[in-house]
């Protein structure tokens, strides 16, 4: 069985960041990049899967991004991954979570897995659309928000519990292959030994170019994409009122809030 | 045609309250001439007709389907056949659980504009734009769609006030496309309350967050909720890695704390799910290291500080 992870580097915002001049992005000096939260949760679900069964599993990490993005691919294969794939050219600097599926699924139709996982979301643009937009791309069964997974190698269908609003759990039933995205929680991703992560610093990254997939300009960028970012500005400053002073003066007025409060209630 | 199509959701059974809200966005961006259809697709669509009857509703569309709960190649297939006979200019649906499952793929499968998460909309010189936000709510961003015949918003709950007065729509029933689905719906469960404590009925709720650092530090709050009489909550993060159980988290996929007035949350930064499940609250004091932490939007007081220290301080105090 083969296992495809979809793997994003997400971006975070340092404490005092500046926006591009176009104003249509954040200058590139006040990322601070990662393995997208939710994509270590899926790829630990692959590798606990290749764990529990004797039948040769192979995880596949996939990622769209430019060469630093092979930081995180080390990451997944000092993890567990088996093999490391990246897509890249100029072109799809710009694309939206539609046009990033596309390219997604192209590698898919190349890797031919039984299974992709993707995370729900991801930390830094919060979309969760590119693993489902994937499955389209594919034409495969899909669900979003697993919370458990029982997948058995070579089975014709997985059961899975997906985590709705208000504490309610839902379990499916899926014909393989499907695209399923996973939340948090639902393992507990391990840290990389020492080891695993020197043995992964000299794996190869497979590095696969539109072409290589059979896929043009026109499918990514700002002509493959959903939408397009017209303007990125900084949000209001929410209302809150600030308490000011140390930490002592700080905690008497929350004091006061508190007994405010429970003087008001019965 | 053209107008605004809005896909209500429903579970169990149930009208979903965000549905609603959807309408009252919708006159946002409607233009003059323009009808508001508000599908809504189940096993029995017509008995949750009559809460549809609302103003700001011109039609509402009844989908039968076969699948009684929710279903995404289901709901991607009736979604699909009423996009291309009514050719809506706009479609909205809730930004929830169910929508991850079905928006994506459909928007890709039918080259539809769109967006999600989206907390605003407008037309600027008639040009739709949706605004949404960036790096853990740290920026805003405004998107368009150039180009396209259809865009597909799912829409933040809590944002819109759903409409209160009544009005007269027409009814029609839409004939579904016959889905063979490729998965199936066997269950629910509720997550068990495995602890002593109701989070729902909690008026009074200290929550903590990533910022206590390790679950040694667990219980010096936990001391601090019992001194001041707040039941202790925490985010995701707490409960996922154990140090919690489960029915102590609470945000959008936790229990819902419907009861809560006053919450004070401390190291808890607002992941966008936990500040969605908390916006009801009327009174939320953050208290975090990080000044432009998102819990700071919508929290009523602020403390910047270290919370080990307010809590040390706070604790002398009761």
């Amino acid at each position: 069985m083969k296992i495809m992870v979809a793997v994003k580097q997400v971006a975070a915002l340092d404490e005092d960041f500046e926006l591009q001049g176009d104003d249509r992005g954040v200058d590139p000096d006040f990322l601070i990049h990662d393995l997208n939260e939710w994509d270590d949760f899926s790829l630990e679900e692959a590798v606990k899967i290749k764990e529990a069964w004797s039948t040769p599993v192979e995880i596949v990490a996939v990622t769209v991004g430019p060469g630093g993005a092979d930081e995180i691919l080390r990451k997944c294969l000092a993890k567990g991954a088996d093999r490391a794939v990246r897509v890249w050219e100029d072109a799809i600097e710009g694309s939206d979570p539609v046009a990033i599926a596309r390219v997604l699924a192209a590698a898919a139709k190349r890797e031919a897995p039984d299974m992709l996982f993707a995370g729900v979301q991801s930390s830094d643009q919060s979309c969760a659309s590119t693993g489902i937009a994937t499955a389209a791309f594919l034409d495969w069964p899909h669900a979003a928000v697993l919370t458990q997974l029982e997948l058995a190698p070579g089975a014709k269908s997985a059961v899975f519990r997906r985590e709705l609003e208000g504490g309610l759990l839902h379990e499916v039933e899926i014909q393989c292959p499907a695209v399923l995205t996973i939340q948090l929680g639902i393992n507990t991703p391990r840290y990389a030994s020492l080891r695993s992560i020197k043995q992964a610093a000299v794996k190869p990254v497979e590095v696969l170019s539109l072409a290589d997939l059979s896929l043009s300009a026109a499918d990514v960028g700002e002509s493959g994409s959903a939408s397009r970012v017209r303007s990125m500005y900084r949000p209001q400053k929410g209302s809150a009122q600030l308490i000011a002073g140390d930490a002592a003066a700080q905690a008497a007025r929350l004091a006061e809030i508190i007994r405010e409060f429970k003087g008001g209630s019965p | 045609m053209s107008g605004v199509l809005i896909v209500a959701e429903q579970r169990r059974g149930e009208l979903r309250a965000q549905s609603l809200e959807l309408i009252t966005a919708a006159q946002a961006i409607r233009r003059a001439g323009d009808a508001v259809a508000i599908a809504v697709i189940g096993a029995a669509p017509d008995a949750l007709a009559p809460a549809l009857r609302l103003a700001g509703v011109d039609e509402i569309l009844t989908i039968k389907v076969d699948a009684a709960e929710f279903d995404p190649e289901t709901v991607e297939g009736a979604l699909c056949a009423v996009i291309a006979e009514r050719e809506p200019d706009v479609v909205l649906i809730p930004h929830s659980v169910d929508s991850f499952g079905y928006a994506a793929a459909l928007a890709a499968k039918l080259r539809l504009g769109f967006a999600t998460d989206v907390f605003n909309v407008q037309r600027i010189d008639g040009e739709l734009v949706a605004t949404r936000g960036g790096y853990g709510q740290k920026v805003n961003v405004d998107v368009d769609f150039p180009g396209k015949r259809t865009v597909l918003l799912a829409l933040r709950g809590n944002v819109f006030k759903p409409p209160e007065q009544a009005a007269s729509p027409r009814i029609t029933a839409f004939p579904a496309p016959a889905i063979a689905s490729r998965s199936r719906s066997r269950d629910f469960i509720e997550l068990p309350a495995g602890d002593d404590v109701d989070m729902t009925g909690a008026e009074f709720i200290l929550s903590i967050g990533r910022g206590i650092g390790e679950e040694a530090n667990v219980g010096q709050f936990r001391e601090l909720a019992d001194a001041i009489g707040a039941t202790l909550g925490c985010s995701r993060p707490i409960a996922d890695a154990g140090w919690l159980p489960k029915s102590r988290q609470v945000g959008q996929s936790g229990k819902t704390a419907s009861a809560c007035k006053l919450y004070i949350a401390m190291g808890v930064s607002g992941a966008i799910q936990h500040l969605a499940g908390m916006k009801h609250v009327s009174t939320i004091v953050a208290v975090n290291s990080d000044a432009n932490a998102s819990i700071f939007g919508v929290a009523k007081y602020g403390i910047v500080g270290n919370i080990f220290e307010v809590a040390n301080e706070l604790r002398k105090l009761f």
